[in-house]
């Protein structure tokens, strides 16, 4: 960079946003510093980082350290002042560059092309010299054929003694495709301010047969306001086989506006539900921290009925449907299994993997049936006598599903931003302004033809394309001879 | 044949490719050079149907749980692309199709003599270390339809930086006379930094192998900070021998009919090609985030690791189209970018936490 005696403040301030020097150091701050937001676990409290922050500096330095860290911003570093700073600079880098180099661009895309003299069409990365024996009409009609089959816009000129020439151009619009990939960084850029601004991210731990109509922001913890109500009706793990590992974490959903059920939704992690602008996903779930007594939902198939549902609390007696018995979980255990050497049966763990009731049965006060545990997993364990079959499904209302809500009117710029990214990058790197200069010139009862082409991107390939044109030419022009 | 029998005829089959295009070099017989070729394309025909047996395996195993999908939302389902085994088969599988691709299109053999035996030792590495090779049901934050399109976009930009990697490390070896020059220095610490990735994650996998937890997540192991001293040692240990040994390359490499311009040209084009392919893979990855916990960004090791990645790329790119850098101060930009890359890919899961735990060790 050059700084010249008369320039102007402006002159020299726009000049500094609009240089390429500035763009790789900004690029190369960027990648330096988010490296530290990885290492440092963000937003995690104090007591993880200080241990990180002990393996590096020791123990009696870490608190120091920490401060030092905290002051500059490196705990919650992505959002810090200097790091928004290094964004800003970055998009205005960014924004200045593009409307410095637009207008020459812009020049170069929309100029139509202009015939060459000899001595510069000699001059082009790419020449071919040859001759066909056909007349230079031909040839130029020819000419014109192959260019446009191959998609090259074309005009002709006539010059002196005879000679014309045919020119086209492909692709020039595909100069302008590095400045859409800046621009659609913009855009996202966008988005996300719109999103910070005007959105909200929040979490939501629901209860099985709960509502809620506000949740709570991540971070400040904020009630936010919904202006409608979101009920979990059911939340229930899958597991694969009978093993321990989840195949699906499932809610189902009710929104009420003023007391009216307005949608319901089975809702899974990759599924959420949105409803006015507002999208709930499943992210956790978890026991109720205070215990309270749910409802045991059992299938009963008897003599005297088909598959009825039935909602039991404990300890408290219900008929089994077409029968005259009288059943009583005794008790349950969220995760029952045997163990291998005792056989004795024990609970694994306190998260729902193997739910398991134990039941007691009664006809007339007197015990009947087997009294024992059924569990969910294994429905055959519900076969009782009598062709009785009780299935355990649910123990309802022992779990909350833990939803992530989040409301963002500026993620539709985003997806603009990465969509038309995608696209420019395609045309910046595999596109290119591609142009031909064909000069036919009559030499007896032969047609001497130069020609010259250039791309401004990927000359290698489109070599070989010219290449394939010119055997085109020769090959129509004697061909339509004979 | 079991998909692990083709696994190891893969693994031979690139063993002897390369003994094959070292032969080509040295003796520069276009036979040797057809039968490296062919032993190479019979390679990746066998580790083609080693993933295709065991995509099928895990299709059935799939319909055993889940009889009632539709076959293509179980094909996309049960592909293999789930841990870390079948995440470096694959990344392996994506570096060979280029490289046949760049053997192709350039019509020339060098480059094979160098990235056939990181392929076979590779997947020996692989097939020898602790790693869990259990065809594994599906996480329910992987169900997803973005699973596919988001890790086969990834893997092929990684294995074209792979290319870009190898191509720019020749480079400056042959623009290297002498050891203490920075740029032997400086390679010898990046080819020693890949070289670690891989011994340390073996290592990790098969001394501290993951654990499942209750909940049926499989949980990293977590080895003592001793292992890491030792590892650190390794590191440094590694850096002096290949600065020792390094510039001993370079007489193989008189064999070879590269000019450093070309050698140029391929690490430019193969990050052409590299460069939008990360791009994608980081909105495809955004995308997917979004739709499965509400936010396309979180700043997670692994994203921002990608970004980072994608900034020094992004540097690469603007420094030599817009400044004309070239030769050396480029082929160290490229060398930075796969480092990148690899701690995106292993380094994040080895050392860093983050929501991407089902890839890695």
């Amino acid at each position: 960079m050059t700084t010249q005696k008369n320039q102007s403040l402006p002159d020299r301030i726009w000049k500094f946003f609009a240089s390429v020097t500035l763009a790789i150091i900004l690029i190369a701050a960027l990648a330096l510093t988010s490296i530290v937001g990885t290492i440092i676990e963000q937003n995690a409290g104090y007591e993880k980082n200080i241990k990180v922050l002990s393996t590096f500096v020791g123990e009696s330095l870490a608190p120091a350290a920490y401060k030092l860290f905290d002051a500059l911003g490196f705990m919650n570093m992505y959002h810090s002042w200097w790091f928004l700073t290094l964004l800003s600079l970055f998009a205005l880098n960014l924004t200045i560059c593009s409307i410095d180099r637009l207008p020459r661009i812009w020049k170069l895309v929309t100029d139509p092309m202009i015939p060459l003299k000899e001595n510069v069409l000699r001059n082009l990365g790419i020449r071919k010299e040859f001759a066909v024996s056909a007349p230079a009409e031909q040839v130029q009609e020819v000419t014109q054929k192959v260019l446009k089959s191959h998609g090259f816009t074309s005009g002709t000129s006539q010059e002196d003694e005879g000679a014309s020439q045919v020119y086209g151009q492909k692709g020039s619009y595909s100069r302008l495709g590095v400045y859409v990939v800046h621009a659609s960084i913009l855009i996202i850029f966008v988005g996300a301010i719109i999103g910070g601004m005007f959105g909200f991210k929040g979490g939501l731990n629901l209860p099985e047969g709960e509502s809620s109509e506000v949740v709570y922001q991540y971070g400040s913890g904020n009630q936010i306001p919904l202006g409608f109500a979101v009920k979990c009706n059911w939340y229930e793990t899958e597991f694969y086989g009978g093993s321990d590992q989840p195949k699906l974490f499932k809610s189902e959903l009710s929104v009420f506006e003023n007391g009216q059920e307005v949608l319901r939704k089975w809702i899974r992690v990759n599924d959420p539900l949105v409803y006015k602008g507002v999208t709930f996903y499943q992210s956790s779930y978890g026991p109720i921290s205070s215990p309270r007594e749910g409802f045991f939902v059992f299938t009963a198939t008897t003599p005297g009925a088909t598959g009825e549902t039935v909602w039991a609390r404990k300890n408290q007696p219900f008929q089994i449907p077409g029968t005259d018995i009288q059943a009583t979980v005794v008790d349950f255990s969220p995760a029952l299994t045997t163990n291998r050497q005792s056989g004795q049966l024990f609970t694994y763990t306190s998260s729902m993997n193997n739910p398991a009731v134990k039941m007691q049965f009664t006809r007339n006060g007197e015990p009947v049936l087997k009294p024992g545990w059924i569990w969910k997993r294994y429905p055959q364990t519900g076969k009782l006598a009598e062709g009785i079959t009780l299935e355990f499904n649910h123990y309802w209302g022992a779990q909350f599903t833990g939803l992530q809500v989040r409301k963002d009117p500026g993620v539709w710029l985003v997806y603009l931003g990465c969509t038309l990214m995608s696209i420019a990058l395609f045309v910046a790197f595999f596109m290119s302004h591609k142009k031909v200069w064909v000069r036919v010139v009559p030499d007896r009862k032969q047609t001497k033809i130069l020609l010259g082409a250039s791309a401004h991107k990927n000359r290698h390939s489109f070599e070989k394309a010219v290449d394939k044109m010119v055997s085109e030419m020769i090959g129509k022009s004697e061909g339509g001879n004979q | 044949m079991s998909s692990s029998d083709l696994f190891n005829l893969s693994t031979f089959a690139y063993i002897a490719a390369m003994i094959a295009y070292l032969s080509y070099l040295v003796f520069r017989k276009n036979g040797i050079g057809l039968v490296a070729t062919g032993i190479t394309i019979l390679g990746f025909l066998a580790q083609t149907a080693a993933i295709v047996v065991r995509w099928q395996e895990s299709y059935i195993q799939w319909m055993r749980f889940s009889p009632d999908t539709s076959f293509l939302l179980a094909v996309s389902r049960s592909a293999p692309l789930r841990n870390l085994y079948e995440s470096l088969v694959f990344f392996i599988w994506s570096m060979i199709i280029i490289y046949l691709i760049i053997e192709f299109v350039y019509k020339n053999r060098s480059l094979g003599a160098f990235v056939t035996p990181i392929a076979g030792l590779a997947l020996a590495f692989i097939e020898m270390s602790g790693m869990s090779k259990d065809i594994s049901p599906l996480v329910p934050a992987l169900q997803s339809n973005w699973l596919i399109a988001h890790v086969l976009i990834s893997f092929f930009g990684y294995g074209a930086f792979a290319v870009s990697y190898a191509t720019a490390n020749m480079h400056l070896i042959l623009e290297t006379d002498d050891k203490k020059s920075p740029s032997h220095i400086f390679w010898a610490f990046t080819f020693a930094a890949f070289l670690w990735c891989l011994l340390i994650m073996m290592a990790k996998m098969s001394m501290y192998p993951p654990v499942i937890s209750p909940d049926g997540r499989e949980v990293p192991g977590t080895p003592p900070a001793s292992f890491w001293f030792a590892g650190a040692a390794v590191y440094f240990v590694l850096v002096g021998l290949v600065y020792r040994f390094g510039l001993s390359l370079k007489k193989v490499f008189r064999f070879f009919a590269l000019s450093t311009d070309v050698l140029d040209d391929i690490t430019y084009k193969a990050i052409a090609v590299g460069f939008p392919l990360l791009s994608l893979g980081i909105i495809t990855g955004a995308i997917w985030a979004d739709s499965a916990w509400g936010t396309y960004w979180s700043w997670d090791p692994k994203e921002t690791w990608s970004l980072i990645t994608w900034f020094v790329y992004a540097l690469y790119l603007h420094s030599r189209l817009m400044r004309g850098w070239k030769g050396r101060k480029t082929a160290v930009l490229s060398l930075i970018g796969f480092i990148s890359v690899i701690f995106t890919y292993l380094g994040v899961n080895l050392l860093l936490s983050g929501l991407h735990s089902y890839g890695g060790g």
